[in-house]
């Protein structure tokens, strides 16, 4: 088994990667032609291995931000001052909430609530 | 009591059923003291004193996280391990006064998997008593479904006390209300009903406690501990006897505090990583042969006085 530090570092690039890669998706509609300003944005966060990935996530306003579980535990998603909620997410599961105000939006899992995550709202 | 000599046969019975996997790990508590003993010692150490106090010797049993409806790969069929333990449960020599269940009863909290557990349950004919996992909150109503099958005579999200042979018995709630960035929870309400509960109990009577969420830090990068147990344990301290039972990860672990034991069991469904040994909590896959060697219940054996209360968990296969 390799060393805690190793993995951790593993963990933390994987991050990175999924964090990047979701960046470029969510900006490329915005630039899409013929699309106008009120353009939707989206926005994907992974469930994974007990985490939110990426777990600081900022936005423009009118984005929708989709949570998707990949563990074989149930999850939630769950606004720390009750903007939204989900229900249990079984494996596979989606729960998506649009955000229309700016605002800094803590999160976290109900079963879990170790599992933190955060989602800024920022207007350009 | 003349019925002695019979009393210790049947009890060595019992035990070499209960070491069916030659797992079986013994634990035991007794004037305050918990320690680890082997089975050959607990056996002489069985000497019932009727003069000794109020307990009258009884065993019972602890089950834990059957998550009935779990069907992923770590074990595609939990209903059925579920079923194995409660047959176990029946084939005991000296039948438990009842059954302590600490929680995820069920995986996602349907109506028909909790019916399920209870079908599975009542095969022992033996009363059972259940506290909830965060697993068996996930209802839209947070707990409803619980409450309304188990909840008829406790208070709040579901605790409450009772008394069996002079022991004083505890099913505390730590999985309802959790906080953002927290672990397991009893809340302030919970906290001012257990320090009611426990006022002018004499401080000789033996405590066992039963919570999901193991009450103390096992391991916070996951969140197994719970966040305000201190406060419940500070009204405990004063008790000689306190054994502490819980589920929640999968496996056995103890700890001993002054007068205070905690015990960890293993779940009837699939086990979990040992704390910071993968990197998530997660159902651990084990090949199908080992599975049954990872799953298990537990068996309590109370006898009076200043003897112990005998843990021994035994694995499945
Ligand atoms: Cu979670």
């Amino acid at each position: 088994m390799p060393p805690l530090k190793h993995r951790h570092q593993r963990a933390t690039w994987l991050a990175i990667t999924i964090a990047v890669s979701s960046v470029v998706a969510s900006s490329h509609p915005a630039h899409a032609a013929g699309r106008g300003p009120a353009a939707a944005e989206a926005q994907v966060v992974q469930i994974r291995n007990f985490a939110f990935v990426p777990a600081i996530v900022t936005v423009r306003p009118g984005t929708t931000v989709t949570w998707t579980n990949a563990d074989e535990d149930p999850h939630s998603v769950v606004a720390n001052a009750k903007a939204f909620r989900s229900s249990a997410l079984d494996t596979g599961d989606s729960y998506s909430f649009t955000f229309t105000k700016v605002g800094d939006y803590g999160y976290f899992c109900s079963l879990h609530p170790h599992m933190t995550g955060r989602i800024i709202v920022k207007a350009r | 009591m003349d019925t002695k000599a019979s009393d210790r046969i049947d009890r060595r019975g019992m035990l070499q059923c209960m070491g069916w996997a030659g797992t079986g790990a013994l634990y035991v508590m007794g004037g305050g003291i918990a320690s680890s003993i082997s089975l050959d010692a607990a056996l002489a150490a069985q000497r019932p004193d009727p003069a000794a106090g109020r307990v009258t010797p009884f065993s019972f049993l602890q089950i834990s996280d059957s998550h009935v409806g779990f069907d992923k790969p770590a074990n595609p069929n939990a209903r059925g391990t579920f079923q194995e333990a409660v047959a176990k449960i029946k084939l005991l020599p000296q039948k438990p006064a009842f059954i302590l269940h600490t929680g995820d009863i069920t995986h996602l909290s349907k109506d028909a998997e909790f019916a399920d557990a209870d079908a599975i349950v009542s095969e022992a004919g033996i009363p059972a008593f259940h506290v909830p996992g965060e697993h068996d909150m996930l209802d839209e109503g947070g707990g409803k479904a619980f409450l309304s099958r188990y909840g008829k005579t406790t208070l709040g999200t579901g605790w409450y006390s009772f008394d069996h042979d002079g022991v004083h018995f505890i099913a505390l709630v730590n999985v309802a209300n959790l906080q953002p960035g927290g672990m397991g929870h009893l809340g302030e309400e919970q906290l001012i009903w257990l320090a009611r509960d426990l006022a002018g109990r004499s401080a000789s009577t033996p405590i066992v406690v039963f919570a999901h969420i193991p009450l103390w830090t096992v391991y916070a990068d996951w969140g197994w501990g719970t966040d305000d147990s201190l406060q419940a344990l500070s009204l405990m301290r004063r008790f000689g006897s306190v054994t502490v039972l819980n589920g929640h990860i999968h496996q056995i672990i103890q700890k001993v505090e002054g007068n205070i034991s905690f015990h960890s069991a293993r779940s009837t469904a699939y086990p979990q990583p040992a704390p910071g040994a993968a990197r998530s909590p997660g159902p651990l896959k084990v090949a199908a042969e080992t599975l049954h060697s990872v799953l298990g219940i537990r068996t309590a054996t109370v006898v009076p006085g200043a003897e112990p209360i005998a843990l021994i968990d035994a694995a499945l296969g």
